[in-house]
């Protein structure tokens, strides 16, 4: 697998960020710092989780999105559309009439994303079967559970299993039902409705694939925004109601906590929220969970429905999407009916390729330097104070003091170190400011 | 480098805070994460044993470039047959002890099967000392 630029969708406006520490703090994989008033990504060790997204508390850290204007350079537009995105409304508006409303503001198709789990759940299901050493199989369905992987649990990668997500699947499915039905490719565009930023980075450099088939994407709350002011707009229009109900509720719920897990044959776990991910795979990792076959493990709270791009109550659009009863949807047997003639092209296609670790833990790739630099940081730790405070600009005391180890901060950022030798003198209080300007910027003294 | 950490007989809810304390020092070492998984599961089987069966231990570790020794010392009962306690599904612990999930009768052998080395001296009465080695070579 060739070596990749990672892509991250989750972008800082400098001019918005004031350099408050809400991001620093809620940061799963420490990757946010604080430098000019500003904070700074470093890009290795972002996951994607958008939990910065989630605290900033004037936006500043945005979800970089396609522009939606594009759609039109394609004649068949065609809406890669979660069953999340549905959860987002009330119950008095149907799903036949979001469907219109999002044919109305521009695309020409609608593809729902979960139609390929019926296929997915049964080569799960070999899939465990076929690897017996690599228990517990981790799902590949949430990309920035992934990526944490990658950087905080290497041990792990090859639990994860390699199969694609209900995403990538059924995007390939659209692509080549269209293609088959004699429409030129290039005139066909594929964009998926992201509930988060994690789907858009997976999207725009795909782990364990070397291309994605999906053209674009479009961030949920800008889709909700348009559609839902479409249908206040126009109350009266007829519902057309031709669009086939191409889900069961089980596939309805597979993108929400249980979806995957509750389907497994064997004894498996659904964990969902990024620190209670870490918190269970550290367990794992050190085989103090035991005989379990399958983890089912998301990024968000109440997984995709509390997505960072998703408009409504988490807790709301899970019940509305869990509130569908068999007879509102389709059957197991029609669910997924028509991709069920691709059944052998895309069992063929499922796989992704192995998975790579890329810790971010290692102080140095040289064992013996990483053992100098883990005594200077033992060193280092008896001078802090350990409040972490984070008016260095780093999240946690053991944070910065592995910033200093890595020559990417100066011990005298510490706020207290900063006053103890202003106290004997080795300091002076210019000196300080200037330091404290450096971190926070001019216009803050 | 020299890593210690106290053991207390009978704490369950912190039955494995060492372990994984040393390994997040081992992922700060670049340890390969196979290697890294042998020596967390071997260490956590012996802190665990200390847990259920001694009253009180410390676990000293001497790390070098190439081989990490780990010796656990309790003061405890002690273990009257070596061979026996080996044997796959030989457990002493008593049923409060299985019931939390501990004392299935695989820790030594679990032990046994990701150390490099695995010395065992104990004395009935007065307690164990356990030493595992594991070398940090990449075995690829």
């Amino acid at each position: 697998m060739a070596v990749r630029h990672f892509h991250h969708a989750l972008k800082i406006r400098t001019e918005t960020c004031f350099g408050c520490t809400h991001c620093l703090k809620v940061c799963p994989t420490e990757a946010i710092r604080i430098r000019n008033g500003k904070a700074v990504l470093y890009e290795n060790r972002c996951v994607d989780c958008g939990e910065c997204f989630k605290a900033c508390p004037v936006q500043a850290i945005y979800i970089d999105q396609d522009d939606f204007e594009r759609i039109h350079t394609y004649e068949y537009r065609i809406a890669l559309l979660p069953s999340i995105f549905v959860g987002q409304f009330s119950r008095k508006y149907d799903r036949e009439q979001i469907y219109e409303a999002i044919k109305a503001v521009g695309f020409t198709h609608i593809c729902e994303v979960e139609q390929s789990t019926g296929l997915l759940q049964e080569q799960i299901n070999r899939y465990a079967a076929e690897n017996p050493d690599k228990k517990p199989l981790i799902s590949s369905f949430c990309p920035a559970i992934i990526r944490l992987i990658q950087v905080r649990f290497p041990s792990l990668v090859n639990n994860i299993m390699l199969l694609k997500p209900p995403l990538d699947i059924t995007a390939l499915y659209c692509r080549k039902k269209f293609t088959d039905e004699g429409i030129n490719p290039a005139r066909i565009g594929v964009f998926y409705i992201t509930p988060c930023a994690a789907k858009i980075a997976a999207i725009k450099s795909p782990v364990g694939e070397d291309y994605s088939m999906i053209t674009g994407v479009i961030n949920m709350d800008f889709l909700f925004n348009r559609v839902y002011r479409h249908i206040k707009n126009n109350q009266s229009a007829e519902v057309s109601g031709s669009n086939e109900k191409a889900l069961s509720a089980e596939a309805i719920r597979w993108s929400l906590t249980h979806g995957e897990s509750d389907h497994f044959e064997g004894r498996s776990f659904a964990v969902d929220e990024i620190h209670n991910v870490i918190d269970f795979l550290e367990k794992v990792e050190n085989d103090e969970i035991k005989n379990v076959d399958f983890l089912e493990l998301r990024a968000c709270d109440e997984s995709c429905a509390g997505g960072a791009l998703t408009t409504a109550n988490r807790f709301l659009i899970a019940e509305r999407l869990r509130s569908v009863k068999n007879e509102d949807a389709a059957s197991a047997e029609t669910s997924g009916k028509t991709i069920e003639n691709y059944r052998d092209y895309l069992e063929h296609r499922i796989k992704i390729q192995e998975i790579k670790p890329r810790s971010i833990m290692k102080l140095d790739d040289n064992i013996e330097t990483a053992m100098l630099k883990m005594d200077q940081v033992k060193e280092i730790m008896e001078l802090l104070p350990g409040t972490d405070c984070g008016i260095c600009g780093s999240p946690t005391c053991q944070a910065f003091a592995k910033d200093i180890v890595q020559n990417e901060a100066d011990i005298r950022q510490c706020i207290f170190i900063q006053k103890c030798r202003e106290n004997t003198g080795e300091f002076t209080s210019i000196e300080s400011l200037r330091l404290m300007k450096g971190i926070w910027g001019e216009e803050k003294f | 480098m020299q890593f210690e950490y106290f053991i207390s007989g009978g704490d369950f809810s912190k039955a494995g805070q060492a372990s994984s304390q040393f390994k997040k020092a081992l992922q700060q070492l670049n340890v390969a994460p196979q290697v890294i998984k042998r020596i967390v599961v071997a260490l956590y089987e012996a802190e665990v044993n200390i847990v259920a069966h001694a009253y009180k231990g410390k676990i000293s570790i001497e790390l070098q470039p190439d081989l990490v020794t780990m010796t656990l010392t309790d003061e405890g009962p002690g273990i009257p047959d070596i061979e026996k306690a080996m044997e796959i599904g030989y457990s002493t612990a008593s049923s409060k002890v299985r019931e939390m999930g501990f004392g299935a009768g695989m820790g030594l052998s679990n032990i046994k099967n990701n150390a490099d080395l695995l010395e065992i001296i104990s004395k009935v009465g007065i307690g164990t000392t356990v030493k595992i080695s594991v070398n940090l070579a990449k075995q690829e």
